[in-house]
């Protein structure tokens, strides 16, 4: 059974190998390729649950070991995986989650004549993904982060003919691989002081070694993490990813690999319970991104970015929920994986919502369209419930649970989090319920648009609307399933540890009053957006509006400090290696050339003046010889 | 009568060549020079020889006179072809290879 | 006597140089097959080297020692270590494809006469030069290496200076003379380089009275030859600054980006993937080798020389227009890389420098192969004469963006083990130098990225539009090379097998040992 696990991986990148060499021939049937091989790909993974149900909970982690990497002197990486529950909890959601997104992109890229290499990148994302979550040490982790990076780039730039797409794509790839550098320190770190980096020995050992070493490792980490889960002050990237194809943003920005960072804190659990400044810093940029996310989320038109907001801020809550310790980690994959159903519905929802609005994305333009694109509607409506935490949805059950652990931090802290997280809770109602009003309710505002072709707002084909039913009976049901009787903590008890948070005052205080914030955000945003009619063109708004519209000017530093500032560094050391470092050697030569020339009027063409300077020189010698010996 | 005449005589012979080499123009008239020169060291070493009651000197000599015949034999034939086409044995004349 | 296959490895391409340039001057087609097929064979007999030797057994195996210059105890003595059989492995397998790239990079034009022979010229010169690199892997006699090390710059300074890259911006006489600067710039630099080694060369003479890198070494290590600290600080200075210009190191570097960008595609490949691994081979086994001591006290100056590279070398590329000169920075910063692994002086260091210069050579030659491809069809070297070529030859910028990803270490392909080992092998003794150096990585990516950005994204350019996509010859030069990039980013094993003995004999001339991680885990195995 545990030989399986590399079939998981063998299965998508096959795939992505078969349809990224394969040339036209395989144009007519790449997207069903794709999607069997993604699906297979679920269906092994559900044959390794089942078998992984069967046993005790204990012995519940699978382990294969292919071959060794890199062996060199002391440094040992294995291509090697484990499968514990952890790791089988991503496997069912990036495989299932993946499958359906295959489907929906059936549909979608039906008019692509690229589909057949849309459809290869999205099995090497899923083959990289799998590696990610099933790597047995960090290198092979950092092969799988890297690989769903690349995936990620060629997806988000998979429209390269507009600049705007290339641009996003090189963007995240950058942004990332700053965050990559806190994973590569960390595993230097983890190899130079335990010697290894797999996650057996360095996880067991963690507690043998001094703090600061842990804290730096755990900074680290949060840096890698930060890079890929789009945290601040790594966040820029996102938003601006949602240039791609939307089933991209569905399965790459929202559902799955913007979440690996939170895995990477969870997986190295051990280091970050005795690294407790690391730990707070995590809790740090966790509520920090949460706020963050949603405030631009209240503020963006374009019905993804207004998303991508949204997903920043709820992974937010999940890395919150990981720096809070044993008290909070389960949590965070609960959230993580109830948000992977929901914000996956939603963003397919959106994606459906673009199709039938000439790839429309500004919600100004929306308005009315619960009438034309009834599927649609109630899906999407679906995952709005259960994203602002309507009592009895997915997102109810991990939210409440994550704001509940907030609290049970302790001390001011836990006063301040709970604080936070009660707030991104009533942020997120409002900006959720501005994104339901725009575009399902009010009067219809679209109008033709530059080539004077008028939207006909349509339901998507089935192909999309299945996978969109699908996630939404995932945002119904999953946080009841997973919440109810603790039976996602009790699964993942044995790899992350668990204690019951005591929050200082009573959980049914804590429930109630996420739900009357909840209510709160609903409200005003009616007030704003469902009693008033909607203007076509954006009001100029507060100065606070006004600077979440532009990410809240942080990427305005970005651009002046990195992109402006280092166009101009890179200019001038063009210019010192041209003018100073050549130039020391240029003018080297050019002064040899210049002695040479007054040398050579030495040379007068006369054999008399060559014949007495042989003279003069030989009767130098002599004298010089004589006089030696004189001497 | 005492040998460190001779080398009195060598080194006058050598000056005259020298001075020779110097101030002339004519190509045959350097080349003669250069020949007086040759001999004025020949007659060193074989003074020499004589002095230290050795041959060495005298095998130097012989060395001598075999390349001043290769060199006479070389040269003379530079100076002819170049008295053919310049219709000059002046070695002023022939700066050609001066930059 | 056993078959001599050293110097056989060496031999065939050099009769093969003499056979291809004699081929008659109509005969054009002819020289180039003859000159693929030698250097196929040739890489049979690499691979042959690669297979025979026993990464268990001696030191240098396939050892050859004849008397040559029996006055001065110079000999033809040729023997391989790891290191030597990688590098030989990897000398072996580009030059087909550098063959195969330059098919009509020297067609003489239809307006030059009839008896000009420049096709057999172009071909015999790489053939050349590959047989002096493939020796200069061999040699084991310091002598008979200098002469190698000076004699390749001949058959360099010709293909440099004689087939330029027939896309410049100008007029043809403007290219020339710049072409011409480029070679003789290229010659000066290492010639200077190479007078200051003959001085060492000679002044190692006279304290070890021969040139037997093998006897010199086991006499120093025994301590049978006394060598006063500063004479063993000189003669290691003047072997260096040679090897740091043959490298090239910062601020030694100025004639590479000249060099790689007059020459064609193919030439800068053999340039910056084959004959400056000679300078970084030679530092890893001469400098370390003969002068354990003063390697020891020049490491602090070279691991910061050698950041510089590795940041300077990045940022300038980022701020380069012309791609050819792009890929020469970028290759600065990975030299930086490499002689920073070698002298870190771990294990991890020195192998991932040795893995680096072979993998760099795969991918930098992937890179500047399909970026010369890319510069054939439109003439123009300048990345701001590119854009929307992905969407004419989705071939073409496929590659170009493997080639691209191979440069910036993406895990998966060949560079990337490297790179980590590096890393690594650095942060275990320099932990800041470790991390200083790690932001050659994120700057990988941005000149990488801002190139293929530039170049075949966005809207299609007039001039791009006609563009054909790769020809079955140029995939067939470019195909494989990915194959061996990916195969070497999952499976090097059989590369650090070899590698990874070489490293320890250096190691322990050196007399240096890995640091041992703070806390042990005892039994790695067992936890699992």
């Amino acid at each position: 059974m545990d030989n399986l696990i590399a079939l998981l991986i063998a299965a998508p990148l096959l795939g992505a190998a078969v349809l990224l060499c394969g040339g036209r021939r395989l144009d007519k049937i790449g997207h069903w390729l794709g999607t069997l091989l993604a699906a297979s790909s679920f269906v092994i993974g559900l044959v390794l649950f089942a078998d992984m149900l069967g046993r005790s909970a204990d012995d519940r982690a699978m382990y294969q070991h292919l071959f060794s990497w890199i062996p060199v002197g002391g440094f040992q990486a294995d291509i090697a995986f484990q499968l514990d529950q952890l790791s089988m909890t991503f496997v069912l959601l990036i495989t299932g989650v993946g499958t359906l997104i295959h489907v929906y992109s059936i549909g979608y890229m039906e008019h692509d004549e690229r589909r057949r290499r849309f459809f290869g990148y999205l099995n090497l994302f899923v083959a990289a993904m799998l590696l990610l979550v099933l790597a047995d040490n960090y290198l092979l982790l950092y092969f799988g982060w890297e690989g769903v990076g690349l995936a990620s780039y060629l997806l988000i730039g998979f429209w390269q003919h507009k600049p705007s797409a290339a641009t996003a794509a090189k963007k995240a790839f950058l942004v990332n691989r700053v965050g990559d550098i806190g994973l590569s320190i960390a595993i230097m770190l983890m190899f130079t002081t335990f010697g290894t980096f797999a996650f057996g020995p360095v996880l067991e050992s963690a507690g043998e070694t001094s703090e600061g070493k842990l804290t730096a490792i755990g900074l680290m980490l949060l840096l890698a993490a930060c890079g890929k889960s789009a945290q601040v002050p790594l966040q820029s990237w996102l938003g601006d990813a949602m240039e791609g194809p939307t089933p991209v943003s569905a399965l790459i920005h929202a559902a799955t690999m913007v979440t690996a960072g939170v895995y990477l804190i969870v997986r190295s659990a051990d280091i970050f319970n005795a690294a407790p400044d690391a730990q707070l810093v995590v809790t740090v940029v966790g509520a920090v991104t949460l706020l963050f996310g949603a405030i631009v989320g209240c503020a963006k038109d374009d019905i993804k970015k207004a998303l991508a907001g949204s997903t920043m801020s709820q992974i937010g809550y999940m890395i919150l929920a990981a720096g809070l310790g044993p008290i909070g980690y389960a949590f965070a994959i609960m959230h993580l994986v109830t948000h992977g159903f929901f914000k996956a519905g939603l963003f397919l929802g959106a994606g459906s919502v673009m199709h039938g609005m000439n790839d429309e994305v500004d919600m100004r333009k929306y308005g009315g369209l619960r009438k034309y694109m009834p599927v649609t509607f109630v899906t999407f409506g679906l995952g709005y419930l259960a994203i602002i935490g309507f009592p009895g949805l997915s997102g109810f059950f991990s939210k409440d649970k994550i704001i509940e652990a907030a609290f049970a931090k302790g001390g001011t802290e836990g006063w301040i989090l709970g604080a936070v997280t009660l707030l991104g809770a009533a942020i997120t109602a409002y900006y959720m319920t501005r994104v339901m009003l725009m575009t399902f309710f009010g009067e219809k505002r679209w109008q033709p648009d530059a080539e004077g072709r008028e939207p006909h707002p349509h339901e998507s084909p089935k192909s999309m609307t299945i996978p969109m039913v699908l996630l939404a009976f995932g945002s119904v049901f999953a946080g009841g399933v997973f919440g109810i009787g603790d039976r996602f903590v009790t699964w993942l008890e044995p790899v992350t540890a668990f204690e019951h948070g005591h929050p200082p005052i009573s959980a049914g205080a804590i429930t109630s009053a996420t739900v009357a914030v909840m209510v709160i955000g609903v409200g005003i945003a009616y007030l704003q957006y469902g009693r008033r009619p909607v203007p076509v063109v954006a009001p100029r708004g507060s100065l606070l509006t006004r600077a979440a519209r532009r990410d809240l000017l942080q990427d305005d530093f970005n651009h002046a400090v990195f992109v402006t500032g280092g166009t101009h560094l890179t200019r001038s050391l063009v210019y010192v290696d041209h003018s100073l470092v050549d130039g020391v050697v240029n003018g080297t030569a050019a002064g040899v050339g210049g002695l040479s020339g007054r040398l050579r009027k030495l040379q007068n063409g006369y054999v008399r003046s060559y014949a007495v300077s042989m003279f003069g020189g030989t009767a130098v010698l002599i004298a010089a010889t004589l006089l030696m010996r004189a001497v | 009568m005492n040998p460190v005449n001779y080398l009195y005589l060598a080194a006058l012979l050598f000056t005259i060549g020298a001075v020779g080499v110097l101030i002339r123009r004519n190509a045959i008239v350097v080349f003669m020079c250069v020949e007086l020169m040759l001999n004025a060291c020949n007659l060193a070493f074989v003074t020499f020889s004589r002095m230290h009651g050795n041959l060495d000197g005298q095998i130097v000599a012989f060395f001598t006179m075999v390349v001043a015949a290769a060199e006479v034999v070389v040269g003379l034939a530079i100076i002819v072809s170049v008295f053919r086409s310049r219709h000059s044995a002046s070695v002023d004349d022939a700066g050609l290879m001066k930059l | 006597m056993s078959f001599p296959l050293l110097t056989a490895t060496a031999a065939v391409p050099a009769v093969g140089a003499i056979l291809t340039a004699a081929v008659p001057a109509a005969r054009r087609t002819a020289a180039k097959w003859l000159a693929l097929i030698v250097s196929l064979v040739t890489l049979v007999l690499a691979g042959i080297v690669f297979a025979r030797f026993e990464p268990g057994g001696d030191r240098y195996q396939l050892v050859e020692s004849h008397s040559w210059i029996r006055d001065f105890g110079v000999r033809y003595e040729l023997g391989v270590d790891g290191i030597g059989v990688a590098l030989i492995a990897l000398t072996a397998l580009l030059i087909p494809f550098i063959v195969l790239a330059g098919w009509h990079d020297a067609d003489p034009l239809e307006t030059s006469s009839k008896r000009w022979r420049p096709t057999q010229g172009f071909f015999a010169l790489i053939l050349m030069v590959e047989a002096m690199v493939i020796l200069s892997f061999e040699a084991t006699d310091v002598f008979l290496f200098y002469i190698l090390f000076e004699a390749m710059l001949i058959p360099m300074y010709f293909l440099i200076g004689g087939f330029g890259d027939r896309a410049h911006s100008g007029s043809d006489e403007n290219a020339a003379a710049q072409r011409s600067y480029a070679a003789v710039k290229f010659l000066l630099y290492n010639l200077v380089g190479g007078l200051i080694m003959l001085a060492a060369v000679i002044g190692l003479y006279t304290v070890a009275g021969n040139f037997s890198l093998t006897e010199i070494a086991e006499a120093r290590a025994n301590g049978s030859l006394e060598m006063a600290t500063s004479t063993e600080r000189w003669l290691f200075l003047g072997f260096f600054f040679a090897f740091a210009v043959k490298a090239p190191l910062w601020p030694l570097h100025t004639w590479l980006p000249n060099a790689m960008g007059e020459a064609t595609a193919p030439v800068a490949v053999l340039i910056t993937a084959v004959v400056d691994k000679v300078g970084t081979f030679a530092m890893l086994r001469f400098c370390l080798g003969l002068f354990p001591e003063a390697s020891k006290w020049a490491t602090p100056a070279i691991i910061v020389l050698a950041l510089i590279s590795i940041v300077y070398g990045a940022l300038v590329a980022v701020g380069q227009r012309d791609i050819k000169r792009l890929v020469a920075y970028a290759s600065i910063s990975h030299f930086g890389f490499i002689i920073m692994g070698i002298f870190a002086m771990t294990t991890q260091g020195q192998s991932g420098a040795t893995l680096y210069m072979v993998n760099h050579g795969i991918s930098t030659a992937a890179l500047m192969l399909v970026a010369g491809f890319l510069i054939t069809r439109r003439g123009s070297r300048l990345i701001a004469d590119y854009g929307g070529v992905q969407k004419v030859a989705p071939v073409l910028a496929g590659t170009f963006l493997i080639g691209g990803l191979a440069t910036l270490s993406l895990p998966g392909l060949a560079p990337f083990v490297s790179e980590f080992l590096v890393l690594v092998g650095t942060f275990a003794r320099y932990p800041v130098a470790g991390i200083v150096a790690t932001t050659g990585i994120v700057l990988a990516a941005l000149y990488v990225l801002v190139l293929y950005q530039r170049t075949m994204t966005g809207p299609v350019k007039e001039e791009v539009r006609s563009m054909p996509d790769l020809r079955p010859r140029e995939l067939a030069v470019v195909a494989p090379l990915i194959a061996v990039l990916l195969f070497l980013g999952v499976f090097p094993k059989p590369l650090t097998d070899v590698v990874d003995p070489a490293v320890r004999h250096t190691m322990s001339d050196v007399q240096r040992t890995d640091p041992q991680p703070e806390v042990p885990v005892q039994n790695v195995e067992a936890a699992k």
